[in-house]
């Protein structure tokens, strides 16, 4: 077998995203679908306008948080599937040429799916195990009649079966579009690159370092993205949920807050793992030849930074416009909703938090480049 | 001077030990150009890798002048590196998206040697400078990364099989620029290879088996790569 479920195992990334997707939304819709079997109970108005915000914000939640979530799992997906398919393209070259199909060869990527299942399963559990203390909370002053929680067969169906049997489409596809590719091309090094960089623009007259800097981020697109949607899932996620105690129960804050750090150190450490492990040989090379693990470590990963910070002042202006369209639309005919102004503190205290828990990433990678053996990449 | 004494090294865990060198000792001087022969499997790259720094034998020593490189950190066998040693592999490990121009930086820059333009042309690619691996031919990426390991300028040039994968026409070609070079620029060489003619070249020639040197040979004079047979 071409792929197996170990190669599945390696995809935890989605299996966390999916599972933090999957908890959102199933807790915000199934709550959404509860609040509105007791419509007809509610007699006054106020009760009325509060049950109307309760069904926009788990609306909201559901889309915004379920929609960002897919998309990253959707990228992150693909973005492991070509992973895969460069690093095992001699296999998958050799395979080709003995006579397998494409499509007998993309089929076993179907596994992949298994990690947005297994995700999916555990964040609708998730949902339910915490479901009672979201409801209590939720509507904890009784402005409406009691909510129970009822079982929605649809939900489970929506969020946990079709994205696992989508995803495992997706991989076969996506798998299948790869492989399209001349038998001799997936089994000779260099030449897809080649011509790739090719159409490149030539850089300056800079030094190797400077390059190779500029090089890396050139030819790693997707963890560009990623890095910066670490950065604004920390930055937006750790800002909303201080700055949304007085708008939310202490729960949401926490949960927000939680997710958000997962979420953030996940796709961190992924995107930053993945750069040193497609970089290997460079760096074996690099230390062949004198350079030092700072060095290694500064001209590979040191592009991303500025990115981390984009994406940081990217979740910074994101969790205000949302909050503030939270408190100004959805909120607006509510009584007592309390004024929300940008927290600036809150913002200090998150950006200092990053840069610290950035930086200790980026020292525990550049002591995983000390382990890089090059004897090892030199026996290949 | 490189001095060479009495190195051991294992491969294996504790119920697996495998011996590759049994107490290894040689004296290679300065400018000279050494060939390591060997049947695959007698320890001939691990005792180039030891030599180079590369790997720590686990005991003796190896002495370049009065350092004794297995007494050095992880930061200072980097620096060692830095400053004495290149390398020339049997695969060429050149970086597949950077230029002709650019993979010879990455030495050159090491050296702060600004004139790296001269050594591409000296290894007669100055046309393809701007060319990317992929685009060459097996010959032209080894010739690359001779430019690559001059660049930075080393006292002692290392290399594995350098002729390995390479037909023999274009290994005549590389043989005799590697050679012209070390006359020109006074380095020494260490080469690691298996085929016999190679030997001819060289100053001193090094046998081992086993994990063992069987045999050190000086040659009285030596050929030139078109002058060897294949």
């Amino acid at each position: 077998m071409v792929v197996g479920i170990k190669d599945s195992a390696k995809l935890i990334g989605i299996s966390i995203i999916f599972c933090c997707a999957t908890l959102v939304c199933t807790m915000f819709t199934n709550y959404y679908m509860d609040v509105s079997q007791i419509k007809n109970l509610i007699t006054e108005g106020a009760a009325m306008i509060f049950y109307q915000a309760q069904l926009s914000t788990a609306k909201v939640v559901c889309l915004v948080s379920g929609g960002c979530l897919l998309i990253t799992s959707v990228i992150m997906l693909l973005f492991y599937i070509k992973h895969y398919i460069d690093t095992h393209k001699k296999e998958l070259g050799i395979l080709k040429a003995m006579g397998y199909s494409n499509l007998k060869i993309a089929k076993h990527f179907w596994v992949f799916g298994t990690s947005v299942l297994i995700g999916a399963v555990i964040g609708f559990l998730g949902a339910f195990l915490i479901m009672p203390k979201f409801y209590a909370l939720q509507n904890k002053d009784k402005v409406l009649p009691e909510i129970s929680i009822h079982f929605h067969a649809l939900i489970p169906m929506c969020f946990v079966i079709l994205p696992a049997v989508a995803f495992a489409a997706m991989s076969i596809f996506y798998a299948f579009l790869k492989l399209k590719k001349p038998v001799l091309s997936l089994i000779k090094d260099n030449v897809q690159a080649s011509l790739k960089t090719k159409k490149q623009k030539e850089g300056k007259n800079r030094p190797f370092l400077d390059d190779l800097r500029a090089n890396t981020l050139r030819t790693k697109k997707t963890l560009v993205f990623f890095i910066i949607f670490a950065s604004f899932c920390f930055s937006s996620m750790t800002q909303m949920s201080i700055s949304m105690k007085d708008l939310s129960s202490v729960m949401m804050g926490v949960m927000t807050m939680l997710i958000g750090i997962i979420l953030a150190f996940t796709t961190l450490f992924l995107a930053i793992t993945t750069v040193i492990k497609g970089n290997t040989k460079t760096i074996a090379m690099m230390r062949v030849f004198g350079y030092s693990q700072k060095e290694c470590c500064q001209s590979l990963l040191g592009g991303y930074r500025p990115m981390s910070y984009i994406g940081f002042a990217l979740g910074t202006v994101y969790q205000y416009a949302l909050l503030r369209f939270t408190v100004d639309i959805i909120f607006k005919d509510l009584a007592g909703v309390p004024e929300y102004k940008f927290d600036i503190p809150v913002m200090f205290v998150s950006l200092a938090v990053f840069i610290l828990a950035y930086e200790l990433t980026m020292h525990y990678c550049t002591e995983k480049i000390k382990k890089v053996s090059v004897k090892e990449v030199m026996s290949e | 001077m490189i001095e060479i004494n009495e190195i051991t090294k294992f491969y294996g865990n504790q119920e697996n030990r495998f011996q590759v060198l049994k107490g290894i000792s040689a004296k290679i001087q300065d400018g000279d150009f050494v060939v390591i022969l060997g049947a695959s499997g007698s320890g001939k790259s691990t005792f180039l890798n030891c030599v180079s720094g590369l790997e720590s034998p686990d005991s003796g020593s190896i002495r370049y002048d009065d350092t004794d490189i297995t007494k050095l950190s992880d930061n200072d066998l980097t620096a060692f590196r830095k400053e004495t040693v290149g390398f020339i592999f049997q695969q060429y490990y050149l970086l597949p998206n950077m230029t002709v121009e650019k993979n010879v930086r990455m030495g050159a820059d090491l050296a702060g040697e600004s004139d790296y333009l001269e050594i591409i042309k000296s290894v007669g690619l100055a046309e393809k400078r701007k060319k990317y691996p992929g685009e060459l031919s097996g010959g032209e990426q080894q010739r690359v990364a001779i430019a690559r390991a001059l660049a930075k300028r080393p006292k002692v040039l290392f290399l594995d099989e350098p002729t390995g994968a390479l037909d023999e026409q274009t290994g005549r070609q590389v043989l005799d620029y590697i050679s012209r070079l070390q006359k020109e620029l006074r380095f020494t060489i260490v080469m690691v290879t298996h085929n016999l003619n190679i030997a001819e070249m060289a100053d001193t020639v090094i046998k081992m088996n086993s994990g063992k040197i069987v045999e050190i040979s000086a040659n009285a004079t030596q050929k030139t790569a078109y002058e060897i047979g294949w």
